[in-house]
């Protein structure tokens, strides 16, 4: 357990990072349950278009021995017919190879986006059931590039690498048994040549992967840095920081490109090493293969029983080079696959995060009082009910009043450090509360248990009687409004903004919401009324102005219990009483929770806490509280020098 | 080619590699070329069964070759990655640069986000082709002549064969750019929008949470993946035609090549051609086809990478909307203030102008308190002091001279804008305050603190003045930040001090305790302060009470409660309950 907005390190520092072993495995697994037919099918098409491509060397073996036939006999007397019919068989195959080839390609398309379609929404799902906990220990940036960075390692590595390795892998078993076939000396010397290119794709190949990997790392660094003086470039303008913003980020930048450069001088030498490995082993084998045609009486060792002519030198040379082609063009899948296990590994960790538990089962429902009794019922009637299941098989209903009682609370976001001590606080139906201390006391964290974003360590929390604990998640939430001083909007129009408080709300619904909350004066200035479109957390309007919006979302909700958590700081206070009025008249007979510093906000609550380092110190309505000239007082008078 | 022209200026430093990189690559091509010419001698010498020791003659020149090229392909591969990494750099360095210089109006124009994407998916992208064009821009085209000539000089006639795989090719190119490439083009931006959802979402995430709203974002989250996954998918089906008619072109051309090679050879009874020639005619053959289609993808790649291009030109050629004048003044006299009939608005399209005949006279010194409802300009009037915009009509002075003729570093480090939305950066207290002050020693920092009413809470925390703040700010409550802010303005030292909004996630005693702290600490220091609380400016100077762009009302809180009919509402709002004892 750390502390909340504690980052926690993503990888681990200074060693090599690894890849995990099973990470690979995992992958593939989930791939084959889903796309098992299609994959299967795109396997046979690679089997048929590696077929194509090596019967090329084939071909190449029987024309050269039907020219020199043909070279025997003459063109038109019988080497026109062999050499063309020769032509047409490998038409026929070349056509296949073709239609696989392309198939295949459709395939893997489908396969490939189908895959990370899939990863990305199964991600996604399980983020949002991941409890507040998470988002606050993780930095944000850091979520996000599971969506971009690392889902795209998946798509090389899936579209690119997995299927060119499945067909290196093919062509190099057709052709080692060609070879084979052909000549067993000359292979076993092409063996000699392949542990070679193992080794430099061990070193080089190696290195680059290293490299690849604190790239990847740098890369990160540097978008991190960037996004944060971005979004804070105004502020170093204000304080003349240009200057050391950018010597910051200089050093950044060079880190970057040591990694970048050392990465990719890697890559592009294993190419040209590789390759040239090729020419020299095709060279060794072309000087081998003479030598033996030359020196008399050695005996050719191979599975075709063939004697060591022309006919097997020469389409063993050429075979030659497409196996060492074949092995570099999986060396240079190396990095790919690296860095996809590496992004795979993160996408892991962030799905096998524990969830959000809820073992509640008490619920909400819709519900009509007939004689006395309370009725489930299917419409929605504007009373609701808790629905509570009893271990002997009865279901008792109660009424939803909006009644919270919270006692003997202690929390901490980490046991050793407790934020709340032994809070003990009830809130009648129809009440308004109000907490009020100095920043840090506690009051955000009073509101984040009663909905259960966290869990009291200590206490119980009582809504109407039932222990929150019992009530689902989903249906505590629904019976409680929230408005947060940090506004959320959503990209979206006005209308869809105010309508994510119900989602079936007609149109009326959300102006009669905007109207509440003092909104609709604004709103219909905007240049296209309810249907501006707003983006970037609504970056076009004032701050004032996204807090009356956050409050006619909430409104629209019409929540029986409503906690307003410094949701009116940046209004002015001759529009917050504008608003307060139409939310004193939507809220009246129900529960409402107000945290704010300016008294004209609170100072008509029925109750008013007072809370110093997580402790209740003083309770009562405001004429009790200036009374008594204690904290309060102090507080809100600005009168501290008593 | 504006655009091309602007870029190439980053390369700088890295010229020598950026040169020596297809250097090299012009070398290695002429090796690799010759490889195959050399082999169809000692193959040819194979088949003529020649001695031994010309065959190892043959078989030593090519194992030459191969490691000359193998050092000429390692060191371009070299240079070439330094060249591309170090391109890279330097854009990055240019772009942040720029948008270093760049006046609050600049930034207005582009957001956060975009920046950020310009500064690294878009620089990655032009360093890709960039590091494409090195590699390929000379290999393909040398490969491609120096395989022909080679060609031709064995065979006239099977040369002309190759020509069959141009139409194949040009069909490619033509079917990429009209159908693939648009297609792109909207998976880039519903990649963004997907993105964006996924931004939203988690910083959003308790309001998702407690609207219950996780199955509504998780369909609307499917509907963008599925929206990216269909064009995708429709994209890269597109693109599955590509390595199909590749390969077609590659083997009807072998296929031509074989049949009029073999009757080549067998009707001129080996003279015209060699077994050997037809081989080698197969190798370069493959090497033409493949020069070819490298050709057409840089050609494609070069196409789609050049619009994350535009975007990194369209932040390098944006110019500063504010400049420093010509001889600018380096000292600012006092913490005097005058707007003389100042008209602002932030588009000349707007149609209401944001601030209108504004003309006002704030001494060295005084405390000037600004109120006003939502959206009345208050923040838009501050920052004109600083320069952080241009007026468009009238002056304002600070000191008595014109802020235009003020150097803008000094200007700004006289004047000090606490602003509404502030921002804290990763690392320790001291280090966020010092950018206040970059010498400040540890008791000039502690003091600051102390004004700002900061030093109990900080030297409460676990490490004090060297606890981490986290990106953001996110491990200090609202009105912890709001007072490190304070502070770290104070550190600057002055002449004048604007705190906008600044207190209100401040207690109101603190909030006193703050206002008392200025009037006994820095009383040469001109305060002006915007705040919602008018116990926050009651005590100041003078107040100004701004409506929709206009003083509606300037004067002491007295004057204004006689005479100011916004102020007295304002004042009877939040004092109604009677009994407010001040």
């Amino acid at each position: 357990m750390t502390k909340p907005n504690k980052k926690q390190p993503p990888m681990p520092h200074g060693k090599r990072p690894k890849p995990k072993k099973g990470t690979l495995k995992r992958i593939l697994k989930m791939l084959f349950a889903e796309y098992k037919v299609m994959l299967i099918i795109a396997i046979i098409c690679v089997l048929f278009s590696t077929l194509a491509s090596t019967s090329a060397s084939l071909f190449l073996n029987q024309i050269v021995a039907r020219i020199e036939e043909g070279l025997k006999i003459g063109w038109n007397n019988g080497a026109s017919q062999s050499i063309v019919s020769l032509i047409a068989i490998m038409c026929g195959i070349y056509v296949l190879g073709i239609i696989a080839s392309f198939t295949q390609a459709r395939i893997m398309a489908v396969v490939t986006q189908g895959f990370l379609n899939s990863t990305r929404k199964k991600m996604f799902s399980k983020m949002q059931n991941l409890p507040i906990k998470y988002f606050d220990t993780h930095p944000h940036g850091d979520t996000m590039s599971y969506y971009t960075n690392d889902i795209d390692t998946l798509r090389q590595l899936v579209s690119q690498a997995v299927p060119s390795l499945i067909m290196s892998a093919l062509t190099i078993t057709v052709l080692v048994a060609y070879m084979f076939y052909l000549s067993i000396w000359m292979t076993l010397v092409v063996f000699g040549a392949v542990v070679i290119m193992m080794f430099v794709v061990k070193h080089v190949g190696g290195n680059s992967s290293k490299y690849f990997l604190r790239q990847q790392k740098a890369i990160g660094e540097t978008e991190g840095f960037i996004e944060e003086m971005m979004s804070g470039q105004k502020v170093v303008q204000v304080f003349n920081h240009e200057e050391e913003c950018c010597k910051d980020f200089d050093e950044i930048n060079n880190r970057l490109f040591s990694e970048a450069s050392k990465a990719h001088s890697f890559a592009n030498i294993l190419m040209p090493i590789m390759g040239n490995i090729g020419n020299i082993l095709y060279v060794f084998i072309a000087f081998i293969g003479g030598v033996l045609i030359l020196t008399p009486g050695v005996t050719n060792v191979s599975l075709s029983g063939q004697a060591l002519g022309l006919a097997v030198v020469i389409p063993f040379i050429n075979m030659t080079r497409q196996f060492t082609n074949n092995i570099t063009q999986i060396s240079q899948h190396f990095n790919h696959i690296i860095m996809a296990l590496a992004g795979a590994e993160r996408i892991f960790e962030l799905m096998d995060e524990e969830p959000e538990v809820d073992e509640g089962y008490v619920t909400l429902v819709n519900a009509r009082e007939v004689n006395g009794e309370i009725v489930e019922c299917k419409e929605r009637t504007g009373m609701w009910a808790w629905k509570h299941p009893h271990e002997d098989g009865t279901t008792t209903y109660t009424k939803l009043m909006g009644d919270v009682r919270m006692e003997n609370m202690d929390f901490g976001y980490t046991p050793e450090k407790l934020v709340l001590h032994d809070v003990t606080l009830y809130a009648e139906p129809g009440q308004k509360v109000a907490f009020v201390g100095a920043t840090g006391a506690g009051k955000t964290t009073v509101t984040n248990l009663i909905n259960r974003f966290y869990d009291v360590a200590d206490g119980k929390i009582r809504y109407d009687g039932i222990n929150i604990n019992k009530i689902k998640k989903d249906d505590l939430r629904h019976s409680l409004g929230i408005v947060l001083q940090e506004t959320n909007l959503f990209t979206g129009t006005v209308m869809e903004n105010i309508r994510y408080g119900k989602l079936d709300a007609t149109d009326e619904e959300c102006i009669a919401a905007a109207k509440l909350a003092n909104a609709h004066d604004f709103i219909t200035r905007l240049p296209e009324g309810y249907d501006t479109m707003l983006t970037s957390n609504g970056s076009n309007l004032s701050q004032g102005q996204r807090q009356l919006l956050s409050i006619a979302r909430c409104a629209v909700a019409d929540p029986p219990v409503m906690i307003l958590d410094e949701a009116t700081s940046s209004i002015d206070t001759r529009t917050e009483v504008i608003v307060s009025k139409g939310m004193d008249a939507l809220m009246k007979g129900r529960t409402v929770f107000v945290i704010a510093h300016r008294l004209s906000t609170i100072q008509n609550s029925d109750v008013i806490m007072v809370l110093e380092n997580g402790r209740i110190i003083e309770r009562g309505n405001h004429d009790k509280l200036i009374e008594e000239q204690g904290k309060y007082y102090q507080l809100y008078t600005g009168n501290f020098a008593k | 080619m504006n655009v091309i022209k602007t870029l190439m200026k980053c390369i700088r430093e890295y010229k020598l590699q950026t040169i020596l990189s297809p250097l090299f690559i012009a070398l290695e091509v002429l090796i690799e070329v010759m490889i195959p010419f050399v082999t169809a001698q000692l193959i040819d010498c194979i088949e003529a069964q020649s001695e031994i020791s010309v065959i190892a003659k043959y078989g030593g020149v090519l194992v030459l070759l191969a490691v000359l090229s193998l050092t000429c392909g390692a060191l371009s591969g070299h240079f070439c990655a330094v060249a591309s990494s170090g391109f890279a750099k330097n854009l990055r360095h240019d772009l942040f640069y720029k948008v270093q210089s760049y006046s609050f109006s600049n930034i207005d124009k582009f957001s956060t986000s975009s920046l950020v994407t310009r500064l690294t998916t878009d620089v990655t992208n032009v360093q890709n082709s960039f590091m494409m064009i090195i590699r390929t821009a000379i290999r393909s085209p040398m490969m491609l002549a120096f395989s022909v000539i080679m060609t031709m000089r064995i065979s006239k006639k099977l040369t002309l064969i190759f020509l069959t795989a141009v139409p194949f090719l040009i069909i490619g190119v033509t079917f990429m750019l009209k159908k693939v490439l648009p297609l792109f083009r909207s998976i880039f931006k519903k990649y963004d929008a997907l993105n964006n959802s996924v931004q939203e979402n988690i910083s959003g995430i308790r309001a998702v949470k407690s609207f219950v709203r996780e199955d509504y974002e998780k369909q609307k989250f499917a509907k963008a993946s599925d929206d990216v996954c269909d064009n995708f998918t429709k994209a890269e089906k597109l693109m599955a035609l590509a390595s199909p008619l590749v390969q077609m072109a590659i083997y009807v051309v072998m296929l031509l090549i074989c049949y009029i090679g073999a009757k080549l050879i067998i009707t001129s009874n080996n003279t015209e051609l060699t077994v050997g020639g037809l081989s080698s005619v197969m190798t370069y053959g493959m090497q033409v086809l493949m020069s070819l289609m490298m050709f057409t993808m840089i050609f494609v790649m070069i196409t789609m990478s050049m619009a994350s291009a535009n975007r990194i030109v369209e932040v390098l050629n944006e110019e500063s909307s504010i400049q420093n004048p010509e001889n600018p003044v380096m000292q600012v006299k006092d913490g005097s203030v005058k707007f003389d009939n100042v008209s602002f608005s932030y588009s000349s399209k707007a149609e209401r102008k944001t601030l209108e005949n504004i003309s006002l006279e704030i001494k060295s010194g005084e405390t000037v308190g600004i109120i006003g409802a939502t959206g009345s300009s208050k923040t838009s009037l501050i920052q004109l002091i600083s320069r952080l915009y241009d007026v468009n009509e009238g002056s304002v002075s600070v000191g008595g001279i014109d802020v235009r003729k003020y150097d803008v570093k000094i200007l700004r480090d006289a004047v000090s804008v606490v602003l509404q939305k502030n921002i804290l950066f990763s690392g320790t207290v001291s280090e966020n305050l010092c950018w206040g002050n970059k010498d400040a020693t540890d008791e000039e920092i502690r003091r600051a603190c102390v004004l700002a009413q900061a030093d109990e809470f900080v030297s409460a925390m676990p490490d004090g003045y060297n606890t981490m703040i986290e990106r953001g700010g996110t491990n200090v409550s609202g009105g912890q930040k709001q007072r490190l802010c304070i502070a770290r303005a104070l550190l600057k030292k002055p002449k004048i001090l604007i705190l906008d909004d600044s207190t209100s996630a401040v207690d109101t005693k603190t909030d006193a305790l703050i206002r008392k702290a200025f009037r006994d600490e820095i009383p040469d220091t001109t305060k002006i302060i915007i705040a919602q609380r008018i116990s926050s400016v009651q005590d100041a100077d003078k107040i100004i009470v701004l409506d929709n762009g206009t003083i509606n009302g300037f004067g002491t809180h007295d004057e204004l409660i006689q005479t100011n009919e916004i102020y007295r509402e304002v004042f009877e709002t939040q004092t109604k309950a009677g009994d407010f004892d001040d």
